[in-house]
């Protein structure tokens, strides 16, 4: 039941933070773009799409760990990602980390143009006619800085989020403000950081919604903190669980601390 | 000798500046009010009122991409046409030659004070602090920069410097400094304390031997240079004395008065949301003879300080900048830790990649990363400067520069080499998942408790 091209051949590049601290997320990825008719691997040899090392200045390493990316995706017709940040890298950022290497760019300019984030993907393959799931609770959406501005999503998840049965959107004001999550920032400039996060955790508050959903793990994992912090019983799940109906896992830092 | 006068940067400190900014709960409000609250629904505001302005952005950009690569024609032309209109033009390479040029003019005078418009560029060469080692008294006639020179403070935004303080504190500021006033008077409406600090600078207005300003734009065309204000007090600065010495970078050439135009309309509406500014004065030469008044000699500083040495570089695209301050206002980071605590005269996005170019990466090697690269600087840039890519250039000088050092280089360090083993990555992320598990409360960062087994392991384990 396809509303495009026909998906069958997808790379699921995981992202380190699902692979460490939710897998959950990865399998309910899975479920998602088998639903959409893909045949979905996750090749062994991926790792980290080398953020870390690019947005701290070392782009030898950065260049070292996405070159490993390139390879390991390099049989599959599409590439996605349950995370707007690590698709933003491999599709906006790894041709430029290239740019002055004539063997490496065009592989990176290749691989950059099958990489898609898991909305935008599911949007495009997923038939909406029917039901995803079900999910009777009013929530609010965090828009990652990456997927809204490097990756242009935001019209997607909203799509599909429609497509649950019994979910209840209530819009974040300040949608397009970050969060204060920046990947290594929040260490490096912690303070910093969640004071920005206690900012968005008011705002979330003020939706009144039960749950926060969003497409990367990393924000997320910095608002459940501070919703914790501030003794908030807001729930925090990746759209990808609500998506495929695994949002009966605990929630992100949730009661499973 | 060449004068070293550029402020003395407190960069490297940035990480207590943030501190003490997020402790002082009145700053914090005054930020929320001022940025989310003023500046971005004020250009929210002027951006709805003109159904052109994306193509309006796009016109300003090349207008800014043609002018640089064609600088060296456009700098020659408008120093032809400044003389034709009867001024003089001096060319300054470095901070320390144009207070030197500056400081001749004066004593060509004998002047004892000058008036000022509001000018970053003579807070990029720390004009005030050498003029008053020469016994000049330099009036600062904008409000916000009259009220932090009363403070002894630094701006802390380029287009408002002083909006880091309350009313309160301007009232308890006036009641300091102007002494000849009733001590008991009511300064609790801003519009007492600007009459207040109007009364007391027309006098300054009147007697000043030298007018100095900045420049927005400068026209190759015509020789003309364009300030814009919201108060009126750069036409008095430049219009009263007899003399006035406009200051400005080899940036703010622009080839038309049809292109000044163009950016004009972008530059207030994304600054303030204004159509324009409610001054805007184009000046060309000194007084002719058929003049009714202004300035008996005309000086034009142009100031390259190591802008020449971006041309053409890899951060060439932030000489597009028109200063608006859009950057700044929509900063997650500026809107938490305000203008000082980034240590020197450009604060924000823009700040943290002109910083280090005149500071040296040693000195700001963490302006460039106290930033989320959350992208919104770039989405409200008027003439498109890609600033996180800019950005990121930066963190990568640092980098090589050695920066960050110690025990956050090596943890970088040996992530990265894991990152290239995913064998070995593996079982070290399956010793994380069981660490942190353990770990408990202990946890840093606000990481929560894995879920359990790395999704690699599961999923090779044959998990759905």
């Amino acid at each position: 039941m396809m509303t495009d091209t026909q998906p069958c051949n997808v790379g699921l590049f995981v992202t380190c933070l699902v692979d460490l601290m939710r897998p959950s997320v990865g399998f309910a990825a899975l479920r998602l773009l088998e639903r959409a008719g893909a045949q979905v691997v996750a090749p062994n040899t991926q790792t980290c799409c080398g953020q870390p090392a690019y947005n701290s200045g070392d782009f030898s390493n950065a260049r070292e760990i996405a070159k490993d990316v390139i390879e390991a995706f390099e049989s599959f017709e599409h590439v996605v990602a349950p995370s707007g940040s690590c698709a933003g890298m491999i599709r906006g950022q790894y041709p430029e980390l290239f740019k002055d290497d004539s063997t490496w760019f065009p592989r990176a300019q290749n691989l950059a143009s099958r990489t898609f984030e898991l909305c935008e993907y599911l949007d495009k393959y997923l038939d909406l006619s029917e039901p995803l799931a079900s999910f009777n609770h009013t929530i609010t959406y965090h828009d990652s800085c990456a997927s809204r501005r490097e990756m242009g999503v935001v019209d997607q998840p909203r799509k599909l989020l429609g497509a649950v049965d019994g979910l209840e959107l209530k819009e974040l004001a300040d949608t397009e403000t970050c969060c204060g999550f920046g990947g290594l920032f929040s260490i490096k400039f912690a303070e910093l950081s969640d004071t920005i996060a206690n900012t968005k955790v008011d705002l979330i508050k003020n939706t009144k919604a039960e749950v926060l959903v969003g497409g990367d793990l990393g924000c997320l994992m910095k608002q459940a903190g501070q919703l914790k912090d501030q003794k908030s019983k807001v729930r925090v799940y990746h759209i990808a669980e609500i998506l495929a109906g695994m949002a009966d896992e605990p929630g992100v830092e949730g009661n499973n601390a | 000798m060449t004068l070293f006068s550029q402020p003395n940067p407190q960069c490297h400190d940035f990480l207590n500046g943030a501190h003490d900014a997020l402790a002082n709960d009145r700053l914090q409000k005054q930020l929320a009010k001022s940025l989310k609250d003023g500046f971005q629904k004020k250009r929210l505001k002027g951006m709805s009122r003109l159904p052109e302005y994306e193509q309006l952005r796009d016109r300003a950009r090349d207008i800014k991409i043609h002018t640089l690569e064609n600088l060296d024609l456009y700098l020659e032309q408008f120093e032809t046409q400044v003389i034709n209109a009867g001024g003089q033009v001096h060319w300054a390479k470095d901070d320390g030659e144009a207070c030197q040029i500056i400081l001749d003019i004066c004593d060509g005078v004998k002047a004892k004070t000058v008036t000022k418009g509001k000018s970053m560029i003579t807070e990029e060469i720390g004009l005030n602090a050498q003029l008053k080692a020469q016994g000049i008294v330099p009036i600062e006639t904008d409000l916000g920069e009259y009220i932090i020179q009363l403070r002894d403070e630094p701006p802390s935004h380029i287009i408002a410097p002083a909006f880091h303080i309350s009313k309160e504190q301007v009232a308890d500021t006036f009641r300091q400094h102007h002494a000849d006033q009733k001590r008991d008077r009511d300064l609790s409406e801003p519009t007492t304390l600007v009459h207040e600090a109007r009364t007391e600078l027309r006098a300054k207005f009147l007697s000043a031997d030298v007018g100095i300003t900045g420049a927005n734009f400068l026209i190759a065309e015509s020789g003309t240079g364009v300030i814009v204000t919201n108060e009126g007090n750069g036409d008095l600065t430049q219009s009263l004395p007899s003399v006035h010495i406009a200051v400005g970078s080899i940036e703010k050439i622009v080839p038309t008065l049809e292109d000044a135009d163009t950016l004009l309309r972008l530059l207030a509406r994304t600054a303030t949301g204004q159509e324009l500014s409610v001054y805007t004065t184009f000046f060309s030469g000194a007084k002719r003879t058929t003049d009714m008044d202004g300035p008996e000699q005309f000086h034009l500083v142009l100031l390259d300080n190591r802008r020449s040495d971006l041309l053409g570089g890899p951060l060439h695209d932030v000489l597009r900048c028109i200063r608006c301050g859009a950057c700044i206002n929509h900063c997650p980071i500026y809107g938490k830790v305000s203008g000082h605590a980034y240590g020197w005269v450009y604060p924000g996005p823009i700040g943290s990649i002109l910083t280090p170019h005149f500071v040296g990466v040693d000195e700001a090697h963490l302006l460039p990363n106290a930033c989320t690269m959350c992208g919104r600087c770039e989405e409200v840039c008027p003439v498109r400067i890609a600033l996180p890519k800019l950005l990121r250039i930066w963190r990568g000088r640092a980098f090589e520069a050695g920066y960050p050092a110690g025990l956050q280089r090596l943890a970088l360090k040996i992530w990265a080499a894991l990152a290239k083993r995913a064998g070995l990555y593996r079982w070290m992320a399956r010793l994380s998942v069981f660490g942190l598990r353990l770990l408990g409360p202990l946890r840093p960062y606000h990481l929560p408790k894995p879920q359990g087994g790395t999704f690699m392991d599961r999923y090779n384990g044959g998990e759905k």
